[in-house]
């Protein structure tokens, strides 16, 4: 693959109810700082690519409400809808295309406006599973029910989890749930879909995030400090939930491999040293570490009791605080690649880890991680 | 921008919805009539790969072979996983809330690949295990839905 660089990149603060801003308030403020951060103007960017959810808006994202916001008047913008990821892998095609130099890659979402089940029960089939009341949550459940007994994983280690990436958060600014918690604390939260309790689930959080993708040639003119897409796939499994075991995750197995294969990765738990991925429920860590390969099936568990995990371990996961401190849900995904192009870049302030060359971002899409999306990005080439 | 809240305005969308008729097709038509009238389960068979599908469908994802043999496959099974929800979900067809907790499981009958979402009639996580067998009850009056199950219940 041809040279791509994230150039510029900001997320809004996360937070649960951004009242005084609509979407485009908040897609204009991290348009804006991604600008600012790469140094450009809105007349250097060749193209937008927008992410949204026709349902999380309330209207349909095709008709480019918030084309202003993101400064793609007179521009050619397209809209992706899920998670941000997805949308950044469109907006790299773009550049590969050789048609654009540069494209923004904006993702707004506001959870605080609308009624968070209904929507994720808008995922699934409305002749077989809608009316049974399954969303987001009973879904996940069901999945952490399977994973967990399959594999042993206790209630405690995915609250270990849970401790730790809200305790990543104090050090975040822009992180939306910085807690003090304790495993005894998490596991006395109550069940909100057993074995999910309160303390296992992200927020519901408003938030927007940007970023722009450049060739080679027009990187090296806007930064010194170029954060190279070095891998990048995604995978997705079957659209109706257990038409394959819910523990098995091999759609992103297979995104995961096909992503160390672009950028030349032959031990992700050697190669890469800092992982921000989508813990939306605070059983996808582990289980999402073991389908990255970072460690053997079932593994995830102990993998998260060893340490190694935490912001000072071998192989940090999630040091903004992850989801679990701040979910705009179709943001959360670019936010992830945020994270990891500011710590690639040294740019992280507070939370910072040292030395980090090569960082993974993981974003997924549909019940239970129905598709994956893994970006392996890198400060060198 | 700062504003203070007080000065802030929202619309509320109100009870407006986006009604749809959404066409069972015609193997969901044979699958839901099944239900209906004779309390009965129908699958798919993948030529192919031999899997069985229920509900039925035209298309088998990973062969990606059109389906056409209608198989019948048991009301009972096996629960594969399960959860017991504690929050309210309202059902946006009808606006009625299902009481909590209620039993949440996915039940993979006997002769089928795949597993159906459903109820089972159990609230207490200790009582449900993972393998438990499982038989559909049905409402008395049936309408041609999934809702025409009233639960699953362990045997």
């Amino acid at each position: 693959m041809e040279a791509v660089a994230i150039v510029g990149a900001a997320m809004t603060r996360i937070e649960r109810e951004r009242k005084a801003d609509g979407y485009a308030d908040l897609v204009y403020e991290a348009t804006r700082a991604a600008l600012d951060d790469a140094g450009m103007s809105i007349d250097q960017i060749d193209n937008v690519v927008t992410v949204s959810n026709d349902f999380f808006d309330g209207r349909t994202i095709s008709s480019m409400a918030i084309m202003d916001a993101c400064g793609s008047y007179d521009k050619n913008v397209t809209t992706v809808e899920g998670d941000g990821t997805f949308g950044a892998f469109f907006g790299l095609m773009r550049v590969l295309s050789g048609s654009y130099g540069t494209t923004l890659v904006c993702a707004h979402h506001k959870g605080s406006e609308s009624q968070m089940p209904l929507i994720t029960n808008a995922m699934f089939d409305p002749i077989y599973a809608r009316m049974l009341g399954i969303e987001a949550i009973t879904s996940s459940a069901l999945q952490a029910r399977a994973y967990m007994t399959k594999y042993g994983i206790s209630e405690e280690q995915c609250a270990l989890v849970s401790v730790k990436n809200h305790g990543n958060a104090f050090k975040n600014p822009v992180a939306q749930l910085p807690l003090e918690l304790t495993v005894e604390k998490v596991m006395s939260s109550p069940y909100i879909a057993d074995p999910i309790k309160l303390l296992d689930c992200c927020p519901i959080s408003d938030g927007a995030s940007a970023i722009i993708l450049a060739t080679e040639e027009r990187a090296k003119k806007i930064t010194d400090k170029p954060v190279w897409a070095k891998g990048v796939a995604h995978c997705s499994t079957a659209y109706h939930l257990g038409d394959h075991e819910l523990h098995d995750v091999s759609a992103l197995e297979e995104a995961a491999k096909k992503a160390y294969s672009m950028a030349g990765i032959k031990d992700p738990a050697k190669e890469i040293d800092l992982v921000e991925l989508y813990d939306a429920f605070t059983y996808m860590e582990p289980l999402w570490l073991e389908g990255l390969g970072f460690c053997e099936q079932g593994g995830g568990g102990k993998l998260t009791e060893s340490g190694k995990t935490a912001a000072a371990g071998e192989l940090p996961v999630n040091v903004s605080g992850g989801c679990l401190s701040g979910n705009p849900v179709l943001a959360a995904g670019l936010n992830r690649m945020i994270e990891c192009a500011l710590q690639i870049r040294g740019d992280a302030g507070e939370h910072q880890v040292d030395g980090v060359k090569t960082a993974l971002a993981h974003g997924i899409n549909g019940p239970c991680g129905q598709s994956h999306c893994v970006w392996v990005l890198g400060g060198e080439k | 921008m700062a504003e203070e809240k007080k000065d802030l305005i929202t619309l509320e969308s109100g009870e407006m919805a986006q009604p749809f008729n959404w066409t069972a097709g015609v193997y969901g038509s044979k699958f839901l009539t099944e239900l209906r009238d004779n309390k009965k389960f129908v699958g798919v068979k993948c030529p192919k790969c031999g899997k069985v599908y229920v509900p039925p469908r035209r298309v088998c994802g990973p062969c990606f072979e059109e389906l056409t043999e209608l198989v019948p496959v048991s009301d009972e099974g096996e629960l594969i996983t399960f959860t017991v929800v504690s929050f309210g979900f309202v059902d946006p067809a009808t606006g009625a809330q299902k009481a909590v907790p209620y039993g949440y499981a996915a039940i993979m009958l006997d002769g089928s690949d795949t597993v159906l979402l459903h109820y089972v009639n159990e609230t207490d996580p200790a009582k449900i295990k993972i393998g438990a067998r499982v038989k559909a009850v049905f409402e008395e009056q049936r309408t041609g839905s999934l809702l025409d199950i009233k639960h699953f219940e362990l045997i």
